[in-house]
C-alpha cells in the first residue's frame, strides 16, 4: 500500500509538467498578442508593448518563457498578472472561495444524492422512484445556466428569500443557492447511478444469502448492499470534485461569485499566461489528489481490490 | 476612443478596452426625497486590466475609478458637454502652440500634500517614459521633446520633455511641437492628471493604493470583489459631491449587475443588459434612463486595397450606404438602444453637425442601386464585413447584411472573428478583404476628435488607409487655428470632405441606456456614458 501510494505521488511529476506545458503552449498559440490588447482600438505604442513585454518576460522565446516560469515557480513564485498584482496572491483570494462552494455543492450531490438513489433503488417501481426519475431527467436535460437564472429569478426576484447576486463570496450561507444549482446536474447522475447500483447489487448471491441468515435489514442495507454498490458512484464522486471545481465558471458568473471561475475567464481573455497556468496546473493537483483518493477508498470499500 | 472596448462591455461580458473620461448632456433624474449627503452608494464594476494610474488606464475598470480619484487641469460639465476649470485658474494661449498654465491655490492630494506645477510636470514625464509602460503614454504626444522621452525606435535620450517649464509652484508652462488649438480639450483626459511626490517612490505601490487629488479618496481594494471611495473633504473642484463615496462593485456579466440593481442590492450600472433591453423602461418605470453618447458605431472599408482604392468604388460605398435601412435596424434589432447615424462625429459633441452625410445616409434603394452600378459594382459582387463575435454584433451585421442583400442584389455576409483581439490584429495588419465593423467612443467631446484620429493620412486609427489632401488640409488648418471655435467648424469643413470618399458609412449613435435603484435619485449620465458621480444623492 505505502509503495503504491508512493508511486502514484511519483506519476503526478510527469503530468505536472506535462499539463504545465501544455497549458503554457496553448495560451501561447491563442491568437491575438496580449500587450497590444491592452490598448483597445488605439493603435499599440511599440516602445510601451516593448516595454510591458520586457517586464513579463513576453520578449524570449517560447521555452525560456516556460524554464523562466518553472524556475520561479520552484521558488514559490507564480508570476506577476497584468494589474502588478502577484498570481499567488489573486489565487489565494479566488481559491478559498471556489472550494467552498464546490465542497457545497459535493455535500449536496452526496447526501441528496445517495439519500434519493438508495430510496429509490429499494423500492424500484414505486412512486417516490419514479418521482425521482423523473426529476432527475428534467434536471439532467436542462442547462445549468438555465438552472440557475430560474433559481435567481424564483428565489430572489420573485420570493426575495435571497439577494440576486452573492454580496459576499466569503458568507457560506449566501453560497448555498449557488452551490445547489452547482452540483444539481452531479445530484442527478450520483441519484440514478446509486438506483442502478443497487437494483443490480439487489439481486446478487450474496444479498440472497444475507436475507437467508435472517440478519437485520438494517445490516443488509449498510454492511453488504451499499458497501459494494458504491464504488462506481465513489469514482464518479471522485473526479466530480475536480470537475465542479472547474465548471464553476458558469455559476460564479450568474451568482457574481468572486472565485477561481471568474478569475479563469478572465484570464483567458486578456490571455495572462501566469494566472491562467498557475489556476490550471493548481486544478490539476487537485483533480489528481482526488482520483488517488478514490482509488485509495476503493480498497476500504471492497477488501479484495488490494494494492502492492 | 474606438467603440471596442464599450460595446463589448456593453454587449458581452469580459474585460473591456476603452476609456472614459468626465463628461457631458444629461438623461434621467428626477426624485424629490431627503437626502443624506454621508451615504455612500454602488456601482457596477469590473477589475481593472492595470494598476491605477492615471496614465495606465485605458479600459473602463480602471478609467472610472481612476477618474474619481483624480483631477486634472480642466473637465468637462456632464450636463453641457463644456470644458471647465478645475485644478487650472486659467490656461492662456495666443499661438496655439504655448500654453501657460495657472492653477488656483489650495489645491491638496489626499495626504495632504499640495498640487504644485511640478505635480504635473513630473506626472506627465513619467507617464511619456516608455519604461513605466503606460498604455496612455501617446497622450503626450503633442508636447515638445516627446521624441527625445519616448522614441519609436531605441534608447530615450532624456526622461524630461523640453516642452515643460516650471515657472513657479502655481504656474507652468506647455510648448507643443506643433500648433494644436484645442489641446485645452485633451486635457481632460486622465493621462494628464497630476501625481503626488511620494507616487515616484513607489509607482507600483501607488498603483494599488492610489492617492489623488479628486472627489473621492481612496479606501479599500478588494480585488475582484470591490473598491471602496470616500468623499475627500478637502476638494476644492466647482463639483463638490453630495454623497459620501462610491463603492465599485466589480461584476463578471451585466445580466448580473442588472438582477442585483432591480432588486436595489445595486444602486447604479452602466447598461442594462441586452436581455433587458425590452423590458428595463418597465422593470424600472421613472429609474430608467435612455441618453444620448458620444459613440458611432461605422462599417469601415479595406481602401488599401486594389479592388477598393480606385476613385470609382466611392460611388459603390455610398451606394452601400444608401441601401441600409438604419431607421428599421435600430427600432427592431437593436431595440431603440441606438439612434441612425446621419454624420461621422456623434450626437452632442461639440462640433457635431446633423446630416453631414447628407443623402447617402438616406435610405433609398433605388439610389442605391445606381450609385453601385455606376461605380463599377462591388467586386465579386460579395461583401464580407468582419466583426468580432464576442461583442453582440451578430445581428445587427446579419440585418445591414440583409438590407444590402435585398435592396440591392450584391451578396452580403458577415464575416465573424472569435474575439475582439482576432478581429483587431486582423484589422490592423491588413488581413481583411472589403469591410469591417468600427467605431469610435469619444476620448473628449470635440469633433476633431472624431475626425482627425480616424480619418487624417496615416492617423493611428485610420485603419481603412484612407488618404486625402483636401481632407488632411482642412484637419491641419483646424489645428491651427486661433480659438476652439474656429477648429471646430475648420473640422467641420473637413467632415465635408468625407462624403465625396467615403471611406466609412456611419451607422448609428449610441446611447446609455441604465437605470439606478430606488436607494438614490438625481441620476444624471454624460455623453461618455458615466454618471455625473459627485451630483449622486443617496435617499435619507
Amino acid at each position: 500500500m505505502g509503495s503504491y501510494v508512493l508511486r502514484r505521488v511519483l506519476q503526478m511529476v510527469p503530468v505536472f509538467f506535462g499539463t504545465t506545458l501544455l497549458i503554457f503552449v496553448m495560451v501561447y498559440t491563442l491568437p491575438g498578442d496580449p500587450v497590444s490588447a491592452l490598448f483597445g482600438e488605439k493603435a499599440a505604442d511599440p516602445a510601451v508593448v516593448a516595454s510591458i513585454k520586457h517586464k513579463y518576460f513576453l520578449d524570449q522565446p517560447l521555452w525560456k518563457q516556460y524554464l523562466h516560469y518553472m524556475g520561479n515557480l520552484f521558488q514559490g513564485d507564480f508570476g506577476t498578472s497584468f494589474t502588478g498584482r502577484p498570481v499567488s496572491d489573486i489565487m489565494a483570494g479566488a481559491f478559498p472561495v471556489t472550494i467552498r462552494l464546490a465542497l457545497l455543492a459535493f455535500v449536496f450531490e452526496v447526501i441528496l444524492g445517495l439519500t434519493l438513489g438508495v430510496v429509490s433503488g429499494l423500492r424500484r417501481g414505486s412512486i417516490p422512484d419514479t418521482l425521482v426519475l423523473v426529476l432527475t431527467l428534467v434536471v439532467i436535460s436542462i442547462p445549468v445556466f438555465v438552472l440557475a437564472y430560474i433559481a435567481q429569478t424564483v428565489f430572489a426576484t420573485n420570493l426575495g428569500w435571497v439577494t440576486p447576486t452573492v454580496q459576499d463570496s466569503y458568507d457560506l450561507s449566501q453560497l448555498v443557492l449557488p452551490a445547489f444549482v452547482l452540483g444539481s446536474l452531479s445530484l442527478a447522475f450520483v441519484a440514478r447511478l446509486t438506483r442502478t447500483s443497487i437494483g443490480e447489487n439487489l439481486r446478487a448471491d450474496y444479498m440472497r444469502t444475507a436475507v437467508a441468515k435472517g440478519l437485520p435489514r438494517r445490516t443488509i442495507v449498510f454492511r453488504h448492499l451499499l458497501r459494494n454498490s458504491l464504488i462506481p458512484v465513489v469514482t464518479f464522486l471522485g473526479t466530480d470534485l475536480g470537475a465542479l471545481m472547474g465548471g464553476a465558471i458558469v455559476t460564479e458568473g450568474i451568482f457574481n461569485v468572486q472565485g477561481i471561475g471568474n478569475v479563469l475567464y478572465r484570464a483567458i481573455n486578456t490571455k495572462e499566461g501566469p494566472t491562467v497556468v498557475g489556476i490550471v496546473t493548481v486544478l490539476v493537483i487537485v483533480y489528481l489528489v482526488a482520483s488517488l483518493l478514490v482509488d485509495l477508498l476503493y480498497a476500504v470499500l471492497d477488501p479484495r481490490i488490494r494494492y502492492v | 476612443m474606438p467603440v471596442a472596448a464599450r460595446a463589448r462591455l456593453v454587449l458581452a461580458a469580459a474585460t473591456s478596452v476603452v476609456l472614459v473620461a468626465t463628461g457631458c448632456s444629461s438623461g434621467g433624474g428626477g426624485g424629490t426625497s431627503s437626502s443624506d449627503a454621508s451615504k455612500t452608494f454602488s456601482y457596477q464594476s469590473s477589475e481593472p486590466q492595470n494598476p491605477l494610474q492615471p496614465a495606465n488606464a485605458n479600459e473602463v475598470g480602471g478609467g472610472r475609478i481612476i477618474q474619481n480619484l483624480f483631477k486634472g487641469l480642466v473637465d468637462y460639465d456632464p450636463s453641457t458637454a463644456k470644458i471647465r476649470m478645475q485644478v487650472a485658474d486659467k490656461i492662456d494661449t495666443s499661438d496655439s502652440q504655448t500654453f501657460k498654465v495657472t492653477l488656483k491655490d489650495g489645491w491638496k492630494f489626499h495626504d495632504g500634500t499640495p498640487v504644485h506645477a511640478k505635480n504635473f510636470v513630473d506626472a506627465w514625464n513619467w507617464g511619456a517614459n516608455p519604461a513605466n509602460g503606460q498604455i496612455n503614454s501617446s497622450w503626450f504626444s503633442d508636447i515638445e521633446g516627446y521624441q527625445d522621452v519616448h522614441p519609436t525606435n531605441g534608447k530615450p535620450t532624456t526622461d524630461k520633455m523640453s516642452g515643460l517649464t516650471v515657472t513657479d509652484d502655481l504656474h507652468f508652462t506647455v510648448n507643443l511641437s506643433h500648433k494644436v488649438s484645442y489641446f485645452e480639450y485633451k486635457l481632460g483626459y486622465i493621462a494628464f492628471s497630476p501625481l503626488p511626490d511620494g507616487f515616484f517612490k513607489d509607482p507600483a505601490g501607488y498603483g494599488q493604493k492610489p492617492v489623488g487629488n479628486g472627489p473621492y479618496q481612496f479606501v479599500s481594494w478588494a480585488h475582484n470583489s470591490e473598491v471602496v471611495t470616500k468623499t475627500f473633504p478637502g476638494y476644492q473642484g466647482v463639483d463638490k459631491p453630495k454623497n459620501g463615496g462610491i463603492v465599485f462593485k466589480m461584476y463578471n456579466t451585466s445580466e448580473a449587475a442588472y438582477a442585483d440593481l432591480q432588486s436595489s442590492n445595486l444602486d447604479v450600472m452602466d447598461q442594462v443588459p441586452p436581455s433587458a433591453l425590452a423590458t428595463y423602461k418597465s422593470d424600472l418605470g421613472d429609474r430608467a434612463i435612455d441618453a444620448p453618447q458620444g459613440a458611432i458605431q461605422n462599417i469601415g472599408f479595406t481602401l488599401y486595397q486594389s479592388d477598393w482604392s480606385s476613385p470609382d468604388k466611392a460611388k459603390v460605398r455610398q451606394g452601400l450606404s444608401m441601401a441600409i435601412d438604419r431607421g428599421t435596424i435600430t427600432k427592431t434589432v437593436l431595440q431603440g438602444s441606438r439612434k441612425p447615424a446621419t454624420a461621422w462625429v456623434a450626437e452632442g459633441v461639440e462640433g457635431y453637425k446633423d446630416g453631414a452625410c447628407g443623402d447617402f445616409c438616406k435610405f433609398d434603394p433605388a439610389k442605391a442601386k445606381q450609385l453601385i452600378q455606376e461605380g463599377g459594382g462591388v467586386p465579386g459582387n460579395k461583401l464580407l464585413i468582419t466583426y468580432n463575435a464576442d461583442g453582440g454584433h451578430k445581428e445587427w451585421v446579419d440585418a445591414v447584411c440583409n438590407s444590402i442583400r435585398q435592396n440591392t442584389g450584391v451578396d452580403c455576409l458577415g464575416d465573424p472573428k472569435p474575439d475582439f483581439k482576432t478581429a483587431r490584429a486582423a484589422i490592423t495588419s491588413h488581413q481583411l478583404n472589403g469591410a469591417f465593423r468600427t467605431g469610435w467612443v469619444q476620448d473628449y467631446p470635440l469633433n476633431a476628435n472624431f475626425l482627425s484620429d480616424v480619418y487624417r493620412t496615416g492617423a493611428a486609427s485610420n485603419d481603412f488607409g484612407y488618404s486625402s489632401p483636401q481632407f488632411d488640409d482642412a484637419a491641419t488648418k483646424a489645428d491651427a487655428a486661433a480659438s476652439v471655435a474656429d477648429t471646430v467648424s475648420g473640422y467641420q469643413s473637413a467632415e465635408a470632405v468625407l462624403p465625396s470618399g467615403m471611406p466609412a458609412i456611419p451607422l448609428w449613435y449610441y446611447r446609455t441606456n441604465s437605470g439606478y435603484s430606488t436607494k438614490v435619485q438625481n441620476v444624471k449620465f454624460d455623453s461618455f456614458g458615466n454618471p455625473a458621480w459627485t451630483e449622486v444623492e443617496v435617499k435619507g
